[in-house]
């Protein structure tokens, strides 16, 4: 199979997979400006995305894409690693026009998935988990973590008050600000990265797409930065 | 009166491909500036003989900018840091004095040391035998207007085609990747109408043959293009995936 026999291959699963997860963050984040406005209308969108079959696959699909994304970065990471050899330059200069993040992608991946699984343990745990096992409240012993106050308890479907909770927290804060840092750097480089290895590319899109990608990520991380920093003051 | 310079000169000594290198300290004195690059290794050189020590061994031919035999990564960059020319073309006037001058040989498992600074490229000929041309005779040059070519794809199939076959690309990149290489060679046919047949085919011929010679897989980070002595643009890279996913597509 070509998507993972061959170099360019690789790199096609790689860049799909990654641009199904802008997709998803794209999702994600305009669910949460939800919570700005109205903590009904959020938990209403936290109810569509319970433990139905359609949550439940689009969890699953989700799932698959990161783990593909993972599975391929360390991959091609480790045969990277081999092509370039043992011996290291002595006198390395970092030639101009060349992204810091393009040569940290990983580093920057580990740090984003690091964080990840944090931010699942605060909310998918206790909300989309607790309700396929069954249970109507929050788990005590996950809670304790990230928020401030006891959060036992609190009904799963209750969103809205996870989101208070977590971001009353300001090393919580400050853990997900500096995530949404790390998702900067690695889309930046991650969006127009995929487009040109899906071979959409030429001398004049080249400059458009690095536009387009700094200007939407910005925008994105704005957006998931602004509902944590204003549940954080609307919690002093 | 030209400017001279006195420097250090630290190469990178190498006896043979299994040996472990090591740097040696040379001090250069009155080297003028309109010597190149090449041209001060030489003087080392026969200064090194007459000494009855071992010169170094170095890569070149033409000393123009043409052939791309003449490699070495000085001071953290491949063919040094003046960028967009070749190791042959490098002046020392571009060099301070009392300065130190790091000289290494291209690092990557594509290009195996042979001695001193100079590294096996065959890997680049292979790449080539596997497709890197047309496979029927064309003949006598045509009549400019007998086979109509756009300016702007005649000027990018021009531009890919400058590509000398150095291996600064495969040298600069943290991946060890040819995609650079690669991507001139299949695009300075691929955009012209006879390169055009066969452009398939080529594409998965070379980007296969890169790959069992164990080049690394892009990352799009363009240290290759930023450092390339003929300036090859990165969108040759998105030209040759294109013509490889539309080739595998069609399988
Ligand atoms: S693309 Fe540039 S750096 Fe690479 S081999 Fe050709 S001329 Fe040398
Ligand atoms: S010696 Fe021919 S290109 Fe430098």
């Amino acid at each position: 199979m070509w998507l993972s026999s061959s170099t360019v291959g690789r790199k096609v699963v790689m860049s799909i997979s990654g641009l199904f997860l802008i997709l998803f963050l794209t999702f994600h984040m305009s669910m949460n400006l939800v919570a700005l406005f109205s903590a009904e209308g959020y938990n209403a969108v936290c109810g569509f995305l319970g433990a139905n079959w359609y949550a439940l696959v689009g969890t699953l699909v989700l799932a698959f894409g990161m783990f593909v994304h993972i599975i391929y970065a360390f991959w091609l990471t480790i045969q990277n690693r081999r092509a370039r050899g043992n011996v290291r330059y002595a006198v390395v200069d970092k030639p101009k026009g060349v992204e810091w993040a393009s040569q940290n992608m990983l580093v920057l991946g580990i740090i984003v998935i690091g964080v990840a699984c944090f931010h699942l343990y605060h909310f998918w745990y206790n909300m989309q988990l607790q309700e396929i096992l069954g249970k109507e409240t929050a788990d005590v012993a996950a809670c304790v973590l990230g928020s401030a106050n006891d959060l036992s308890g609190v009904s799963v479907h209750d969103g809205y008050s996870f989101i208070v909770a977590t971001f009353s927290n300001p090393v919580v804060v400050v853990l997900y600000l500096i995530w949404f840092v790390a998702i900067w750097f690695h889309l930046t480089h991650g969006f127009w990265s995929a487009l040109h290895t899906l071979g959409w590319n030429n001398d004049i899109w080249f400059n458009r797409w690095k536009t387009i990608a700094n200007i939407y990520t910005t925008l994105l991380c704005l957006g998931f930065a602004v509902v944590a920093v204003a549940f954080y003051i609307k919690s002093l | 009166m030209e400017k001279t310079i006195n420097f250090t000169l630290r190469v990178w000594r190498q006896k043979d491909a299994h040996s472990k290198g090591y740097f040696e300290d040379h001090k250069m004195e009155g080297i003028t500036g309109d010597t190149s690059f090449l041209e001060m290794l030489d003087i080392l050189n026969e200064r090194l003989v007459r000494e009855h020590k071992e010169p170094i061994v170095f890569d070149h031919d033409c000393r123009e900018g043409i052939c791309g035999m003449c490699s070495l990564y000085v001071n953290g960059h491949p063919h040094g840091p003046e960028g967009g020319c070749t190791t042959c073309q490098l002046f020392m006037r571009k060099f301070e004095n009392g300065s130190v001058i790091t000289v290494e040989p291209w690092r990557s498992a594509g290009f195996p040391v042979i001695k001193d600074l100079m590294v096996d490229r065959t890997a680049y000929d292979k790449i080539m035998q596997a497709g890197g041309y047309v496979s029927v005779n064309t003949g006598a040059a045509q009549d400019a207007n007998a086979i109509l070519i756009p300016k702007k794809v005649a000027d990018e199939a021009m531009d890919a085609a400058s590509c000398i076959g150095c291996g600064a690309c495969v040298a600069a990149c943290k991946n060890g990747s040819a995609m650079l290489f690669v991507s001139a060679k299949v695009s300075q046919l691929a955009l012209l109408p006879q390169g055009k047949v066969e452009a398939a085919r080529r594409a998965k011929a070379m980007v296969a043959k890169m790959e069992e010679l164990g080049f690394g897989n892009c990352t799009n980070t363009g240290a290759c293009a930023a450092e390339c002595p003929k300036c090859v643009s990165l969108s040759n890279i998105a030209r040759l995936n294109r013509e490889f996913i539309k080739a595998k597509l069609k399988d």
